[in-house]
């Protein structure tokens, strides 16, 4: 249990399950209600601010300076509006399926070990008093909207410049309801949920963000087909000042991705942080230099999508890893989703625009299996749960990882079906000739 | 009268506009051009998808003179522009039927 506590964190409003199994936080609530620490919610008010602005603008950007200057405004509108999007849907009904834990129990199977209930819908029952842990309930919900916002947009560079953005509405309403809400339930709702009964370590997003979200973007790009021309014609990023731009804005917010999750300010969320600096410095100097010596020279592009590699990498780590797994998870990230991202890519002939696969998947499957590793007390990590050991943590890693692929793959096949029928998702030849600003928005991004 | 225009390297184009200016050169007109010759392209990667670039960029200068001057004017190009590597470019010589001043109304060759 003692590496669960740190998962309890995300818990949401699952303090009295929780209470039944983990002893030490059960006494300390019995002995005092939990009270509200100004420090903690001083510092999750921040983390939260910082999360947003990893999507608007710091993915906007970043994804935007890697399309041609004819979808400038296309990608970073599908961001800005995914943004708004998620937030009435987890208004309406998205963090009660999440974080709903009404009824759940340890190993009780029902249908809250998958999804929550409607008990928080609308906000319901969450007030000016309402606590999670040591914090507001509103603003750990708002801290985890943002997650359920920067996710659906990562897959957005996987369909880049072909997507009708009336099927991506659609797409992406339907992606939150029954895979984004569903997964980050099975994580992080404390027990009686599937994952975190199997004992599944996520702090910060591996499975539910990075690894459902590269799994999506996969399964989008095969089925909308390559763009237009795509690998002959030369299709070179239009501005990547935006995508160096973006990557740095990526890499201050995840700071509040990974020490905010630990929904405190306190020494998991220093050492959060340090691990954080750590894995995606390592993960951007590895890219540059596998790019540098398997083409020649190193680049502006690799290293920043390095930084990203590691950034994602070190996501479901964060609250376990020390310094020593974070340069080991940094190291493969930056070399295994350079080689995903460069040479699988051509080798299997798919158009993921962007990367979302190669970078969010890979980096996402690497960390979350390292992150059974890293926790080990041998490799610096906080410690293994009692009567765990590392093969077995590895493995429920695994089982966790695949799962999730599985789990995002199927769905977001049958969502993006239903779409097609509906609406069709992609646009036609002449409009993505024209570029999808002015085919799609009648604007353009550059009036030069 | 001439029309001569010449595709020279962007870095030359001061010195180009200097010795123009030094032969009496009365005005030129300039533009970004791209095109190819001799001179290789070059390659641009992307996140392991590579592009050959073999339309390089390049200035075209246009420049209209009375006949006594053309062959001045195209020894103070080729003079300025040289750096004797491959792609320093190309100077083309026209006859030039006529030219006009448009405030004036003058034409001929007192209009250049």
């Amino acid at each position: 249990m003692m590496s669960r506590t740190l998962q309890v964190a995300k818990a949401g409003g699952a303090l009295a399950v929780l209470a039944g199994s983990l002893p030490t936080l059960a006494m300390a609530q019995d002995a005092a209600p939990p009270v509200l620490n100004s420090g903690d919610t001083a510092w999750m008010l921040t983390s939260t601010a910082l999360v947003l602005f990893m999507t608007i603008p710091g993915l906007s950007l970043f994804y935007a300076g890697m399309v041609r200057a004819k979808n400038v405004l296309s990608v970073m509108m599908q961001c800005f509006a995914i943004t708004a999007l998620m937030t009435v849907l987890w208004t309406i009904y998205g963090y009660s399926l999440a974080f709903d834990a009404t009824g759940m129990s340890k190993e009780a199977v029902t249908l809250s070990t998958f999804v929550g209930g409607l008990g928080k819908a609308f906000f319901s029952g969450v007030g000016r008093d309402s606590l999670t842990l040591a914090i507001p309930e509103t603003v750990f919900a708002t801290f985890q909207m943002t997650f359920a916002i920067i996710t659906p947009a990562l897959i957005v560079g996987a369909f880049a410049e072909r997507m009708k953005f009336s099927a991506l509405l659609v797409f992406m309403t339907l992606w939150f309801t029954f895979v984004y809400a569903p997964i980050a339930h099975m994580v992080w709702s404390g027990d009686g949920a599937l994952m975190w009964d199997w004992g599944v370590l996520d702090f910060a997003g591996g499975t539910v963000v990075h690894i459902n979200a590269g799994i999506a973007g996969l399964v989008a790009c095969l089925m909308l087909g390559r763009r237009k021309g795509y690998p002959v014609t030369a299709m070179p990023p239009h501005n990547l000042t935006f995508t160096l731009m973006g990557a740095s804005m990526l890499w201050v917010g995840w700071f509040g991705f990974n020490a905010g999750s630990a929904v405190a300010a306190d020494g998991s969320a220093g050492m959060a942080m340090l691990v954080t600096q750590i894995a995606t410095a390592l993960a951007a100097l590895s890219w540059m230099f596998a790019e540098w010596l398997s083409h020649g020279k190193p680049s502006a592009l690799g290293i920043a999508s390095g930084a990203v590699a590691g950034l994602v990498a070190i996501t479901p780590a964060s609250g376990t890893a020390g310094p020593m797994g974070a340069l080991l998870i940094g190291l493969a990230s930056g070399i295994l989703c350079f080689l995903a991202s460069t040479k699988l890519k051509r080798a299997l002939g798919y158009d993921d625009s962007l990367d979302v696969f190669g970078v969010h998947a890979m980096g996402g499957i690497i960390g979350a299996i390292l992150t059974g590793l890293c926790a080990d007390a041998a490799l610096g990590g906080k410690g293994l749960a009692e009567g765990m050991t590392v093969g077995v943590q590895l493995w429920v890693q695994t089982k966790g990882v695949l799962f999730t692929i599985v789990y995002s793959a199927v769905f977001s096949y049958v969502i993006l079906k239903i779409v097609d029928v509906i609406i069709g998702l992609r646009v036609s030849e002449e409009q993505e000739t024209e570029g999808l600003d002015i085919a799609l928005h009648d604007e353009r991004g550059y009036n030069l | 009268m001439k029309l001569i225009t010449a595709i020279i390297k962007p870095f030359k184009l001061d010195d180009v506009r200097e010795a123009l200016s030094e032969v009496g050169a009365q005005g030129i007109t300039v533009t970004e051009v791209k095109g190819f010759g001799r001179q290789k392209g070059h390659t641009e990667l992307y996140r392991g998808a590579e592009y050959l670039v073999d339309f390089l960029p390049k200035i075209k200068v246009e420049v209209g003179v009375d006949d006594a001057l053309a062959e001045r004017i195209v020894e103070a190009i080729s003079r300025a522009a040289n750096t004797n590597k491959v792609g320093d470019g190309k100077i083309f010589v026209y006859d030039l039927d006529n030219a006009i001043r448009i405030r004036t109304g003058q034409s001929g060759p007192e209009a250049l």
